[in-house]
């Protein structure tokens, strides 16, 4: 059994479903992509993983425990670490108190966790003592991910971590990426850049209209000629 | 020498009255900011909580000078003020638990909270009169002075007098020792923590597991304490009327927007800044300037602006910072 | 004000059954306190009303907050006292130029400044240029308004003091009203507008006290707090005097089994209650037209979502002030009508919990949104407000009978009046919790 196993999630925010028996699953220290069109309901899919969708059909697995009922904040509790899109860091407190209430609903001491995030992100280090709102939009990313990281999550989901960045950036932050999933950490994550996600990815998923149109591993979506005539731009 | 006694009298009608009535307004204005960072919206009932806060402060006051208890020279008031803030805290929490915990809920628009809080406004209105009535209340006891006319004369032989009252004093010193636990509360206390990153992200705040409802609580009781400061420490300095802080609450807000609302230190700043304009505009500057200028005789008062227009002057500053800078001076939220 | 009840399909009955029970009120009130008292109340309730329907207009229709009412009901009042009052005698000519240049001085310098603050570079040099503008205009208009004022001031300063009015009929004072606190609202309307929803109140608030600051120390322009006496009843409002001299009236008067004088008083309270009926009438089907019209339509889409009638390309701000302006003229007439009513401008009396804050419970009460609701709410709470003043107190005398006499029986007693703003702050919270729509509800 997978580490996370979400299948054949259906449900929408309003009446009209956008996800539509959509199957998504991640191995325990693998990186998980979801790629696809606008519109696609990639956002959703996380969203919906995460708990922040009602679903009317299918469940959420997490390391063999249904958590399909849970609140998003019990399943930061069950292991599980969400960067969201937009607004992923509170902008007027320090790198370090950002990283402290990442680590918020912990009680033991997570110094050594603050001190790991800071050998991934050396930068953040520097900048522990500058507020989160004046990095950045890289750093900021760094920042985000470093505190989803703080509750020592086993499954960190990253919604479009590199939208808005320049290339060069976006390499750094797949690298990074990279660097969290060799410690042990599966990954989920959205990405609009298809290519160079997929290519850092040990499985892909191409979603269209809510549902599965490919999945395999990221290096056969690229090789696969009909993905790549449709969803890569040739 | 008139150099000298320029600034003698400058200090003692400007300058130290405008500092205790700046410290005032900034207790005010945190306690609006506060409030609008976490609950995000204006808080017209805020003048009236702290009448209610000062009335309870009063009639502890009467009890303990009943007792017998004063506290020496400085007002008896400074030792009602614990219990005046802890009832305060309790009416507030009531408040929040009976009327603005369910529009919270509702996600209801902020300007609708902001009419409840009309409706919570003349229901705390009505308790403070109920309680105290609506008459004029002089409540400061102990030494009045710290510096009196006379002493003054007889410490420097100089015919220009400077009193220091005991209760601007206090103001000020009372003033900087709550500034000072609120930063470092809000700045080093995991709470205190958890309250700004609630302010600034809401929806990230409640990702990291942070309590909505505790962090609303804990805001409210620090309300009560600022309010209940602000307003026993401004009767002290003036004297207790309901009405006047019922006004109050356009200068506290002016305060607030200028340097910043949802800014902690904007707050501080745009208290000092209303209140240094009021003094400094409705003040009469002829002695001032006969000091300065010995030539010249002012036949007016050189009054800028009749007492009567303090309020314009919050509301001119408010009008121009809303024109050239609606952040406020410290860039505070625009939701 | 059931909560069963489904929200959206109030019955037909709702209204009549409500107006009906208004009605009983009034009558109740007239047959035990005094036709008197109950006109008094009618009057005043319907004027209530008006304010109540020009915040309505702000609140109900386009969701803007004005926490002023006060301040440009005020300002409306102001208009009786300078259309209708005959002119003071040599004032215009002590002083009148004197201050319509001081007035002219400090707009040139304001425009100048603006002017100049539009064309020069950013730079120190612009901030130094406009303050400068500012200062010199400041004490150029202090230097020709103050002579003025105590020229004027000087004239007969015991029944007089002032610049007078311009002797015209007090109906045209009325719609002068509305244009004064149009005017103002304009000016707060077009800073605070298009920020944050409360900077609209905080600003609003802040006019209010402003306007009646001026209302209370500008002796020249109202007597201030000496207050201005004897203002014209407005057409074709009779004086009590003149009807009870009219020929025959003493007989027709004891014919109906009335006392000569209480029938005058009651002809002059039913003249004045006709005129305020054909107002509120006029009023409501103007807004109801303009409400129905595709204006109108707008102004409830952008209510409605502002996000998405913004993304249709409507300048929400524009509209905003438009109808910010129209709901404080609608209050500027409420205000000189209520000065015609009472006759004398007393500027110490605008207080406002009265002015402003009442009016919001009534609006609210009645029914955001809600024309006729603002008419009911108006006149209802206006009626609470009145009687819960009279109530209070004799509730806690029966409460307290058993205590012994002491200070606290005496302190209860005496705070029981305070008991009214209790009753509105309980019930706005009710109405806004339990029945946000308020007792008649918008279609």
């Amino acid at each position: 059994m997978s580490y996370l196993d979400a299948s054949n999630m259906t449900g929408g925010y309003g009446r009209a479903d956008i996800l539509h028996g959509c199957t998504l699953t991640v191995e325990r220290g693998q990186i998980a992509v979801i790629v696809g069109p606008n519109g696609a309901g990639k956002s959703t899919a996380m969203k919906a993983v995460f708990g922040m969708l009602p679903l009317r059909g299918g469940s959420v697995m997490l390391d063999g425990t249904d958590i399909t009922a849970m609140s998003p904040q019990d399943r930061v509790k069950k292991g599980m670490g969400f960067v969201p899109q937009v607004n992923n860091v509170f902008p007027t407190m320090s790198v370090e108190e950002n990283l402290e209430m990442g680590a918020f609903i912990r009680d033991d001491d997570f110094h050594d966790t603050m001190e790991q995030v800071y050998t991934l992100f050396p930068i953040l280090k520097d900048k522990r003592h500058q507020n989160a709102g004046e990095l950045s939009g890289g750093q900021r990313q760094q920042v985000a991910v470093g505190r989803a990281l703080m509750t020592q999550p086993k499954l960190l989901m990253l919604d479009e971590p590199t939208a808005g960045v320049s290339p060069i950036v976006m390499d750094e932050l797949f690298d990074r990426i990279i660097e969290v999933a060799r410690t042990g950490i599966s990954i989920l994550m959205v990405e609009q850049n298809a290519r160079q996600a997929l290519e850092i990815a040990d499985r892909g998923y191409v979603l269209v209209q809510g549902t599965n149109r490919y999945t395999d591993t990221g290096k056969a979506l690229l090789a696969d000629p009909e993905v790549r005539r449709t969803f890569l731009g040739g | 020498m008139e150099v000298i006694n320029a600034l003698v009298a400058l200090t003692n009608y400007v300058i130290i009255p405008a500092t205790a009535y700046g410290a005032q307004l900034a207790l005010g204005a945190l306690g609006v900011t506060l409030i609008y960072s976490i609950l995000r919206f204006s808080n017209f009932a805020h003048g009236d909580t702290m009448a209610f806060g000062t009335a309870v402060v009063i009639l502890i006051t009467w009890g303990l000078q009943a007792m017998g208890i004063t506290f020496g020279p400085l007002p008896t008031a400074l030792i009602a003020l614990p219990f005046g803030i802890a009832v305060t805290a309790l009416m507030m929490l009531g408040t929040d638990r009976v009327v603005y915990r369910y529009y919270r809920r509702i996600r209801a628009q902020p300007v609708v909270l902001v009419m409840v809080s009309v409706g919570v406004m003349f229901v705390m209105n009505a308790l403070t009169r109920f309680l105290i009535g609506v008459d004029q209340i002089n409540f400061a006891d102990g030494e009045r002075f710290i510096i009196s006319a006379r002493t003054w004369n007889q410490m420097t032989g100089m015919r220009e007098p400077l009193t220091l009252r005991t209760t601007q004093a206090i103001t000020v010193v009372t003033a900087a020792i709550t500034v000072a636990a609120l930063f470092w509360f809000l700045g080093r206390t995991r709470t205190g923590k958890s309250m700004r990153a609630f302010s600034d992200n809401e929806d990230l705040a409640l990702l990291s597991g942070i309590d909505p409802d505790r962090v609303v609580k804990v805001t409210w009781v620090l309300t009560a304490a600022l309010a209940t400061i602000a307003g026993t420490l401004y009767g002290l300095d003036k004297s207790f009327k309901a009405f006047t802080y019922f006004q109050i609450v356009l200068p506290i807000f002016a305060s607030a927007i200028v340097g910043g609302i949802g800014n902690p230190v904007g707050a501080i700043v745009g208290g000092f800044i209303i209140s240094f304009s009021e003094v400094g505009l409705t003040y009469a500057w002829k002695k001032v300037a006969g000091y300065l200028v010995p030539a010249w005789e002012p036949d007016g008062l050189v009054q800028l602006l009749s007492t009567d227009y303090k309020f314009a002057v919050s509301f001119v500053i408010l009008i121009l910072v809303l024109i050239f800078r609606p952040t406020g001076i410290f860039r505070g939220k625009v939701v | 004000m059931s909560p069963t009840r489904q929200p959206g399909d109030p019955s037909p009955l709702r209204a009549p059954l409500f107006f009906a029970i208004l009605a009983l009120l009034i009558l109740l009130e007239g047959l035990t306190t005094g036709w008197n008292s109950a006109l008094g109340i009618l009057n005043m309730g319907l004027i209530s009303a008006i304010m109540a329907l020009g915040i309505n207009l702000q609140w109900g229709t386009a969701g803007l907050f004005n926490a002023g009412a006060m301040g440009f009901l005020a300002l409306g009042g102001l208009a009786p006292v300078l259309i209708s009052m005959p002119p003071t005698p040599g004032a215009f000519a002590a002083g009148g130029m004197g201050i319509l240049t001081a007035f002219v001085v400090a707009t040139i310098a304001l425009v100048l400044s603006v002017v100049t603050w539009r064309r020069m570079p950013k730079g120190r040099a612009r901030g130094l240029a406009v303050t400068a503008i500012l200062l010199v205009g400041f004490f150029v208009y202090r230097a020709l308004f103050d002579p003025a004022v105590t020229a004027i001031e000087a004239i007969n300063p015991s029944a007089a003091g002032n610049l007078g009015g311009l002797g015209l009929p007090t109906l045209i004072s009325w719609p002068v009203g509305a244009l004064l606190a149009a005017g103002a609202a304009w000016l707060v309307g077009k800073t605070a507008l298009g920020l944050r929803s409360d900077y609209l109140a905080i600003a609003t608030l802040g006019i209010a006290e402003i306007i009646v600051a001026v209302l209370k120390n500008e002796q020249w322009l109202d007597r201030g707090v000496l207050n201005v006496n004897g203002i014209p009843r407005p057409w074709p409002v009779p004086y009590e005097i003149d009807l009870q001299a009219r020929p025959g009236f003493a007989e027709k008067a004891q014919a109906w089994g009335l006392d000569p004088t209480l029938a005058s008083t009651l002809l002059v309270k039913l003249a004045f209650l006709a005129l305020f009926i054909v107002v509120i009438l006029l009023l409501i089907w103007a807004s109801e037209m303009a409400l129905k019209s595709p204006w109108g339509r707008m102004m409830h889409a952008i209510r409605d979502n502002e996000t998405s009638a913004a993304a249709m390309g409507k300048n929400i701000t524009r509209r905003h002030l438009q109808i910010f302006v129209l709901g404080s003229a609608v209050i500027g007439l409420a205000g000189a009508m209520m000065i015609s009513l009472d006759g004398q401008m007393t500027p110490s009396s605008y207080n406002p919990l009265r002015y402003t804050f009442l009016i919001l419970v009534m609006v609210v009460v009645g029914g955001s949104g809600s024309n006729w609701g603002s008419v009911l709410g108006g006149v209802l709470i206006w009626y609470l407000w009145v009687k819960a003043g009279d109530w209070g107190p004799e509730i806690m005398q029966a409460v307290m009978g058993p205590l012994p006499e002491g200070d606290f029986k005496t302190h209860m007693i005496n705070s029981a009046a305070h008991m009214r703003m209790l009753l509105m702050g309980i019930l706005l919270l009710v109405v806004l919790r339990f029945s946000p729509r308020g007792l008649l509800p918008e279609k």
